[in-house]
């Protein structure tokens, strides 16, 4: 125990002469990153519609009129009507939940598991990592969709299963690039320093390679973050995502929209235009983050 | 190069084999009895415990789950896959019969996408935070954000709302009738190559910036050679190796089955072919399939690292 007191010391103080606070961090962002800081703006006015659909959206997403079936864009619906009458607009806002709740815990869920996985198997070295990279292998041989759509397929359509689904398959991704990231700075001095020092190796790793390996686990997460809402339409279109009448976005260009769209294109308009602008945003974000985490592709780094 | 190549070969073995039991597991675990789909599906009640048993003897359910992937694995390696519970007929036959629809939308897509992928990713690359630069990457980004089957959904129903005009439904090969399959495969491979073409213009676009810091770039720059010399003649050639992974990779993928490009523009490839076998709960099906897309993955990987192996001696030695 006694070891453990002056090595908190140690890791205490950070060299603060290069910190910036979270308000130039983002002032410095905006002015080099203007593409970045566009999908930052995308991302937020996205959240900001699925915590405030029950107040913005006109209509009841679940409520149909019948009066009013594939009624045209106007100004009592906006983005018209579908084939029960059911608002549009109300039904992509509603949407954004779906896509972000599924985005979110899907690629969250997903990287922190890889990443753990990733860091163990490069700290504990040996037979441990071989297993563990075979199986990262075998699950890296099934491309995503076909993986993720084999799961879903025995899961059912239900939201909570396609999260499942979408999870899965990126634990390999994950695991594959923390590792790597995990591998070199296990090899700096001061980690060989902690252990030597008597740290466990939970506190090694929890302490001192963790904090070292986020750049490359921040830009996975964006990176996922994106590809989970898109492949959570792609399921939801194939009617393996959520059930009718969730309105997922995907969901609402299956079947109806592709056999009404002669009639009625703004069924298939809209809920596209939805799925690209918030994967665009997150794209958008995603790959200005890595520019400027990445050391590699800072300019005159 | 012989030792690394045997050491590989070797490596995949492993990994086969955990792709095939995974498969067969996930498979499994599926709830629902398989016979009692056969039988009657839905009036699951009334079938009697003979019949069913019967059923099970003929799938060999009733055997032992070691046996049954024993079973299932002899047959693998015997290219027997079973037969489709759907159409009866084997499952490999169905497979070459649509092989030859992924496999051409295949080769044209990844033809498209570098077309297009290699002169921009360079330009961007060159151009580095100019609009130039910003142009190509949201035009790229864009790609990658836009879902392809909404690609396919808009198409078609332009081509229907302005033109009248679908594309044919029946797949007619190139040697039969170019023109009509001119037409039925140029939307999708355009909605597919643009896809593609997105990702591989990043990936052409970073890596060359990440080249083009090197020292021996610089020295480039200092013995007055022009832009041209530095960018094509030096850095690029050091970029393309993560691009042409890149490429071997999307296109192992596209062998695999477009998923849902297939589905939207009715292709009867092998992607609409897992949509389909997932739809009738054609487990046989889906089994083989989600075994032989990991096999050519696998395959195409191992390719890629050959080939990597054999542009970097460095690789070779590890």
């Amino acid at each position: 125990m006694s070891v453990q007191f002056p090595l908190a010391q140690t890791t205490a103080p950070v060299p603060e002469a290069t910190r910036l606070t979270f308000g130039e961090g983002v002032v410095k962002f905006v002015r080099t990153k203007p593409l970045g800081a566009g999908g930052a703006l995308i991302i937020l006015a996205m959240i900001f519609v699925a915590i405030f659909a029950t107040t913005l959206a006109p209509y009841d997403p679940y409520w149909g009129d019948y009066a009013v079936q594939f009624a045209r864009p106007s100004a009592e619906h906006w983005f018209g009507t579908d084939e029960f009458g059911r608002d549009m607009l109300s039904r992509i806002m509603y949407g954004a939940r779906i896509a972000l709740f599924v985005g979110f815990v899907a690629s969250f869920a997903g990287c922190t598991l890889g990443a753990l996985l990733g860091v163990v198997s490069a700290y504990a070295g040996g037979k441990v990592d071989l297993l563990l990279e075979r199986l990262m292998d075998i699950l890296l041989a099934f491309p995503l969709l076909i993986l993720a759509l084999a799961i879903a397929s025995i899961l059912g359509p239900a939201v909570q299963n396609v999260v499942i689904a979408i999870t899965i398959p990126i634990i390999p991704r994950a695991a594959r690039v923390v590792r790597s990231a995990a591998l070199s700075v296990k090899e700096n001095p001061y980690v060989e320093a902690a252990s030597s020092l008597g740290a466990s190796w939970r506190r090694v790793i929890v302490q001192h390679i963790l904090p070292n390996v986020m750049a490359p686990y921040m830009i996975m997460l964006t990176a996922q973050l994106g590809s989970a809402i898109l492949t959570e339409a792609a399921l939801s279109y194939l009617g393996l995502g959520a059930a009718e009448p969730t309105p997922s976005w995907g969901l609402m260009l299956s079947g109806s929209a592709s056999s009404y769209a002669e009639k009625a294109p703004w069924i298939a308009l809209f809920p596209g235009i939805a799925i690209s602008l918030g994967v665009f945003g997150f794209n958008l974000f995603g790959d200005s983050l890595r520019d400027s985490l990445d050391p590699k592709l800072r300019r005159k780094g | 190069m012989g030792s690394y190549l045997a050491k590989r070969l070797l490596l995949i073995v492993p990994t086969l084999f955990g792709a095939a039991a995974m498969v067969f597991v996930i498979m499994r675990v599926i709830p629902g009895d398989v016979a009692l789909l056969i039988l009657g599906g839905d009036q699951a009640g009334q079938i009697d415990k003979a019949q069913l048993a019967a059923m099970h003897r003929q799938l060999g359910l009733d055997q032992p789950l070691l046996a049954q992937f024993g079973t299932w694995l002899w047959g693998v390696l015997r290219f027997d896959f079973g037969t489709s519970l759907w159409t009866g007929r084997p499952v490999i036959e169905e497979l070459i019969r649509r092989l030859p629809v992924s496999l051409e939308l295949a080769i044209l897509a990844t033809i498209v996408s570098v077309l297009l992928a290699i002169p921009f990713g360079v330009l961007a690359a060159a151009r580095q935070d100019t609009w130039v630069d910003y142009l190509i990457r949201v035009i790229s980004i864009g790609g990658l954000a836009i879902p392809s089957f909404w690609v396919g959904i808009v198409i078609i129903l332009l081509l229907v709302i302005y033109f009248g005009w679908g594309p044919p439904l029946e797949y007619t090969p190139a040697w039969v009738d170019p023109w009509a399959n001119f037409q039925q495969m140029v939307f999708p491979v355009v909605t597919v190559g643009y896809r593609y073409a997105a990702v591989t213009t990043r990936m052409t676009r970073s890596t060359l910036l990440e080249v083009m810091r090197d020292d021996y770039i610089r020295t480039a720059w200092a013995k007055g050679l022009g832009e041209r010399a530095v960018v094509i003649r030096h850095a690029l050639k050091n970029a393309m190796l993560p691009v042409i992974t890149l490429i071997g990779t999307e296109f192992a993928f596209l062998i695999g089955g477009l998923v849902v490009t297939e589905t939207v523009f009715t292709l009867n490839g092998v992607g609409r072919f897992v949509v389909d076998a997932v739809a009738h709960r054609d487990y046989p099906v889906v089994q083989a399939l989600v075994f032989l897309i990991a096999l050519s993955f696998v395959v195409v990987n191992l390719l890629i690292d050959l080939t990597y192996a054999w542009f970097d001696p460095r690789i070779r030695y590890r």
